[in-house]
């Protein structure tokens, strides 16, 4: 019954040898499903006196998906087809973790949770940023199904990419700075907290990070750019009550805010769905605005005698 | 002191090799839709202002045909070349001879031009900076908005603040556009509820714009000692979730309005009274 797996063997849609046939990796034999070995057992029952052939029982063709998954590492890779039935109400990763156990066990893949929680499983289904753990196949068109790793970092394996750049940036980041505890504890009201905590939903996907074309299509800009993901974290901090940092200008100078066009890709790649250009990014920007562009609210400062903190300071007054 | 002064790097390595096929993008959706008819509806609106702007007339219906009805793109009007009946204010630039539209248009048009939205709008329609998201960017070099002259993007809380006084002046146009003088009085024709409905779209517009949402008080750190910013701040923010839809319906009411207040004042036809 192997023939009821159509079209199993990996095919590599370029000109070029697949990763995995340079890796000196056999495909695997396709294996029978537990459906394929339940329908040989009822050809071959023999109490209905009848031998039947395969032949006899109306086919009716199998539903197959096609995942076309990015093979290869630095050094080079190419796309590889593998065709597997299709189960219903499967997701991408579903289909991926099917490849690894029958066809490519080499198949390297980050993956944790399966519920969208845990951000591991990013990449890049037919070309759009997604995890693939919530990317029903039954919602995406008919054909191949392109899975290619995130384009914005450095490939390390096939599916699997090293963010390592995103860690260095929240490195930078200066913490949480609260004022010396008062006797009686930390008081904070809700409406002072609840603007903060939509950023707190983030999982860290970085999907944001691998849509913003500032660095997707500019790498040179990884130098001295926060990215989305961090610009959430800036937001949430200065408008936190009790944080008594001010990294406008830290965020304005170094971590490169006015390079954000805000065309709005990382609001709508965010699988958590958090409004980040609107309620983080712009309001970043307009908080950068008061502080260096606005040249009444630069008059306020002087007349006041209110002072804005630089970079250093910024970086200084964190607790890191 | 620019915005890159005292700049470091972040200590990560440039220029990784990367997975994935050397393409312009893996998207198999018509992701060139959005941008193309952003580029459309921009351009036609493009078009049709600067012909409106200069072509200097029918942009009042007065009182010959029992009307009050001016132009967005004309209001208000206060050069001495405007037609007999449209200057509502005592403020005339006599010294000024071409087109009035050139007067007033600066500031709508400078209100849009640095709105965050259109903003976005536009760098993926025309500067196709990206076109959509995962297309690739259509340039080698790209600086933001960290350099002249996007840099001055960041004035747009003025203009936002300009925006409001010609929503002031195009609500009392639409309030005036009541009076049916020689008709009875005061009325309601078809040419008043555009006007009226263009002043709500141009209102829903401006107060769903993110610098109002700031300045009103989304740069509060702590919203309990500002109750009334942070209620302006509730009502604002629903409005600023269909900041896209308000800006598209007003720019495109706007100009319908003045084709209305032309086709009128060109005898076109009349405008119907409706009580």
């Amino acid at each position: 019954m192997t023939d009821s797996i159509p079209a199993s063997t990996p095919q590599s849609t370029g000109t070029t040898p697949s990763a995995s046939d340079d890796a000196g990796m056999p495909a695997a034999p396709p294996e029978a499903t537990r459906d394929d070995l339940a329908t040989t057992a009822l050809l071959e029952d023999g109490a209905t006196g009848h031998a039947f052939e395969p032949s006899d029982v109306e086919e009716e063709e199998e539903p197959t998906v096609t995942l076309r998954v990015w093979r290869g590492d630095a050094s080079g890779g190419d796309l590889v087809d593998y065709t597997l039935p299709a189960n219903e109400g499967e997701v991408v990763l579903d289909v991926v973790h099917r490849i690894q156990a029958t066809l490519a066990p080499d198949l390297a893949c980050r993956w944790n949770c399966k519920a969208g929680k845990c951000g591991s499983c990013s990449s890049e289904i037919n070309g759009l940023p997604s995890l693939m753990c919530m990317t029903r196949v039954d919602e995406l068109p008919e054909g191949p199904i392109t899975v290619t790793p995130m384009r914005t970092f450095p490939i390390i394996r096939d599916l699997v990419t090293d963010v390592t750049f995103n860690f260095e940036v929240a490195k930078r980041v200066p913490a949480f700075a609260p004022p010396p505890r008062p006797d009686d504890g930390y008081r904070m009201q809700q409406i002072d907290v609840e603007r903060g905590q939509e950023f707190r939903k983030c999982i860290e996907c970085f999907l944001c990070q691998d849509v913003c074309h500032v660095i997707r299509d500019h790498d040179e800009n990884k130098a001295h750019y926060a990215g989305p993901r961090f610009f959430i974290r800036f937001a949430e901090l200065e408008m936190h009550p009790l944080d008594t940092n001010d990294r406008r200008e830290l965020v304005r100078q170094r971590m490169g805010l006015g390079l954000c066009n805000i065309t709005k890709c990382c609001t709508e790649v965010c699988p958590e769905h958090i409004k980040i250009t609107d309620n983080a990014i712009i309001p970043l920007k307009e908080r950068a605005v008061d502080a260096s562009y606005d040249p009444i609210a630069w008059l306020g400062r002087k007349i006041l005698r209110r002072h804005k903190r630089s970079p250093e300071e910024a970086s200084a007054a964190s607790p890191h | 002191m620019t915005t890159l002064d005292n700049a470091t790097g972040t200590p990560v390595v440039i220029g990784g090799h990367r997975g994935g096929p050397d393409v312009r993008t893996l998207r198999q959706d018509r992701w060139w839709v959005q941008p193309l008819v952003t580029v459309t509806i921009l351009t036609a609106f493009i078009v049709y202002s600067t012909w409106a702007v200069f072509v200097n007339k029918d942009y009042y219906v007065g009182a010959a045909m029992h009307r009050d009805l001016i132009s967005p793109f004309y209001s208000p009007c206060i050069a001495a070349s405007c037609v007999p009946g449209s200057r509502g204010t005592t403020v005339v630039a006599t010294w000024w001879h071409i087109t009035p539209a050139l007067i007033v248009i600066g500031g709508p048009l400078g209100f849009r031009l640095t709105c965050y939205y259109y903003r976005r709008a536009y760098y993926r329609g025309f500067w196709q900076s990206p076109p959509n998201c995962a297309v690739a960017d259509g340039h080698q070099r790209y600086t933001g908005e960290s350099r002249f002259p996007l840099i001055l993007q960041n004035i747009h809380r003025y203009f936002f603040l300009i925006g409001l006084i010609f929503n002031v002046i195009l609500t009392v146009d639409a309030i005036m556009a009541f009076r049916m003088p020689g008709a009875g009085g005061i009325g309601f024709s078809v040419g008043t509820l555009v006007l009226c409905v263009n002043a709500i779209l141009l209102w829903t517009y401006s107060l769903s714009c993110h610098a109002a949402r700031h300045l009103c008080g989304g740069h509060v750190k702590k919203f309990s000692t500002r109750p009334v910013r942070h209620r302006i701040w509730k009502i604002l923010t629903p409005l600023n979730a269909r900041h896209m839809q308000f800006a598209w319906a007003s720019l495109i009411f706007v100009a319908l309005t003045d084709l209305y207040v032309r086709l009128v004042a060109a005898g076109v036809f009349t405008d119907p009274k409706l009580f």
